[in-house]
């Protein structure tokens, strides 16, 4: 089994990002590999372990600050790793990533594609079914079980109220869910391994961005709350002044 | 000719009312462009033309087949888009509607705005939250269609008198097969739809202590049950239960905090709630600089006064 699991590096979700000249600042921000896209790395080992062959990449488009995270990814296990190398790619809004992957996809052979549900930067949630549009493979959404067997793909997904059961088969594409998987820490001996693995970096070219952010600006300011002393108090606020109730 | 195009989303051949302030959003934009709005159910469905017209659309396509697939949704909707001319396609920022979105934004090769809280029909300037709702982006479409996603509870229907103008569109072949759809049980609404959530966190000191929980959810008309990623990792409640950067984001008219310190993840997930109230027994909980309203007290003696406050 061929499968692909691509990372995004995104601001730590603990990081207090600025606004400076109504654009976002995160020149003060600790990045991490984007968390929905660890579940898409530890997905594609579980279905190259089950499958008892086969490889897994990891993929980023970025610049050459991603290949930290390549390195860890080929330290859970990956076999090799694809740098997409663009100095602007975190600029890149989700479809005109979606564009670039896609083309450099074009040509592999591929069964699966693992995406995370979202980037917690920008949460689009748009990578994933946008390449498998542009290739023309189905796409499952925001995955929380997946069975593969015999190239017969069976998943499923988590909707408002319901589950939801999909079935399709290879090639195809997946946005992973929490809940799909726990993915496991690199160990010592698998950080030792990824110095020895292939990373290739491939200079990449943007295409016109498909968004363009003219300005970014905090949160409204919640005005004060007010502590009330007690239940009876609460639910006369709640019915009275807030009218909630 | 131009129009807008607005999708309804349908389960079981019903329509889901949130989809109906997407409609109302695209008659404000219509008219700033002095076109109409066409609004298109991507499968068999039981829609009333008077809820649809009343909510802003003057026509309502209904497609022929039954298939919940979201890659075919994709395909028609690209297709109708084309059909009417659209130069604008409106879709809800629901699990399906962010599922459907990048796909008919790559099928028209053009971009999308996701999970948008606010436009300008004039300018058609998107507000959207990025960072978890810890900033803003004001964003423009580049292409000949601009695509864009609205978040739930942030737009309004047009609340009019009209029935709009039925037709049948015929439907695409799907990819993938949604084979089953299984209701999740327990009789309550699903967080992200709850006009009201109750919500718990560790606080509540084990999973024993959810009746106190259930009995105010218990004592609102329509509230549904929300939790903190602390107790879903603990194995206290499930998934479906999450509010957070990585569960859901709800935006209810009421969101109450129950034993959650406020993390900023979590706050990620409900920040936008128009009213938010928090229980804690910690006074400096980050959790009570974004609570309208706060008790400093224990959970085990705030709730049971709170659910006999509720019941009078
Ligand atoms: C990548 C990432 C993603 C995350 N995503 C999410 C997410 O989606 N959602 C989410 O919720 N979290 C998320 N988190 C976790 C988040 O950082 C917090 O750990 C979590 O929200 C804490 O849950 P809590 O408030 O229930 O628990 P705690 O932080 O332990 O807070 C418990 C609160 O209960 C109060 N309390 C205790 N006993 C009582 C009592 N008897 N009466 C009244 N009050 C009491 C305490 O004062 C405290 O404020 C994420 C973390 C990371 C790193
Ligand atoms: N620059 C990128 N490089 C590699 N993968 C990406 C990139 N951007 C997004 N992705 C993938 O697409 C998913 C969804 O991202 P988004 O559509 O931006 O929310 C992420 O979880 C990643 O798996």
């Amino acid at each position: 089994m061929e499968i692909f699991s691509f990372v995004k590096r995104v601001p730590s979700t603990t990081a207090n990002v600025e606004i400076k000249d109504q654009q976002l600042d995160t020149s003060g921000c600790e990045f991490e590999i984007n968390p929905y896209d660890l579940f898409a790395v530890e997905e594609g080992l579980r279905q190259k372990e089950a499958a008892g062959d086969g490889n897994v990449t990891s993929v980023s488009f970025g610049s050459d600050a991603s290949q930290k995270d390549l390195r860890t990814t080929l330290a859970m296990g990956a076999d090799a790793a694809l740098l997409l190398r663009n100095d602007a790619a975190d600029t890149a809004d989700a479809a005109t990533t979606a564009k670039v992957i896609a083309a450099a996809m074009d040509g592999r052979s591929f069964d699966l594609l693992l995406f995370g549900k979202q980037a917690v930067d920008r949460d689009q949630h748009g990578v994933g079914p946008g390449v498998a549009t542009r290739l023309g493979i189905p796409c499952i959404t925001e995955v929380i079980s997946l069975t593969i067997d015999d190239g017969k793909v069976t998943a499923m997904r988590e909707v408002e109220g319901a589950t939801e059961t999909i079935t399709t088969s290879v090639p195809c594409a997946i946005t992973c869910q929490k809940g799909l998987n726990e993915p496991r820490l690199a160990s010592l001996k698998g950080i030792m391994a990824a110095k020895r693995k292939p990373l290739e970096s491939i200079d990449t070219e943007m295409p016109a961005m498909a968004l363009t952010v003219e300005s970014t600006q905090p949160p409204d300011v919640r005005p004060a709350g007010r502590i009330v002393a007690n239940a009876a108090e609460l639910v006369d606020a709640l019915r009275n002044e807030a009218k909630v109730l | 000719m131009s129009s807008v195009l607005v999708i309804l989303e349908t389960r079981s051949g019903e329509l889901r009312s949130a989809c109906l302030e997407t409609v109302g959003a695209a008659r404000t934009i219509a008219d700033a462009k002095g076109c109409n709005v066409v609004a298109l159910a991507t499968e068999t469905a039981n829609i009333d033309a008077a809820v649809v017209g009343g909510a802003g659309a003057d026509q309502l396509m209904i497609a022929t087949a039954d298939a919940h697939s979201a890659d075919a949704a994709a395909t028609t909707i690209a297709r109708v888009a084309k059909e009417v001319g659209a130069d604008v396609v409106l879709l809800s920022a629901t699990v399906r509607g962010r599922d459907i979105t990048p796909r008919v934004a790559a099928l028209l090769d053009t971009g999308f705005a996701a999970d948008c809280t606010a436009v300008d029909s004039n300018t058609m300037l998107f507000t959207r939250p990025i960072c978890g709702g810890k900033a803003f982006n004001n964003v423009t479409v580049n292409g000949d269609v601009v695509v864009a996603s609205l978040r739930p509870n942030f737009f309004a229907s047009a609340g009019r008198d009209h029935t709009a103008e039925i037709s049948e569109v015929a439907s695409e072949t799907a990819l993938a097969q949604v084979v089953e759809v299984a209701a999740q049980s327990g009789g309550r609404p699903d967080v992200a739809e709850s006009t009201i959530v109750v919500s718990g966190g560790r606080g509540m000191a084990s999973p024993d202590n959810w009746n106190l929980i259930e009995a105010i959810a218990d004592a609102i008309p329509g509230a549904g049950l929300g939790a903190s990623r602390a107790v879903v990792d603990a194995g206290w409640r499930p998934h479906s239960e999450q509010v957070g950067q990585t569960g859901k984001t709800v935006s209810p008219e009421l969101y109450i905090a129950i034993g959650i310190s406020g993390a900023i993840q979590h706050l990620a997930g409900m920040r936008s709630s128009k009213v938010i109230v928090a229980i804690n027994k910690d006074a400096d909980a980050p959790i009570f600089k974004h609570a309208t309203y706060g008790i400093v007290g224990d959970v085990f003696e705030v709730l049971p006064e709170l659910a006999a406050e509720l019941a009078k």
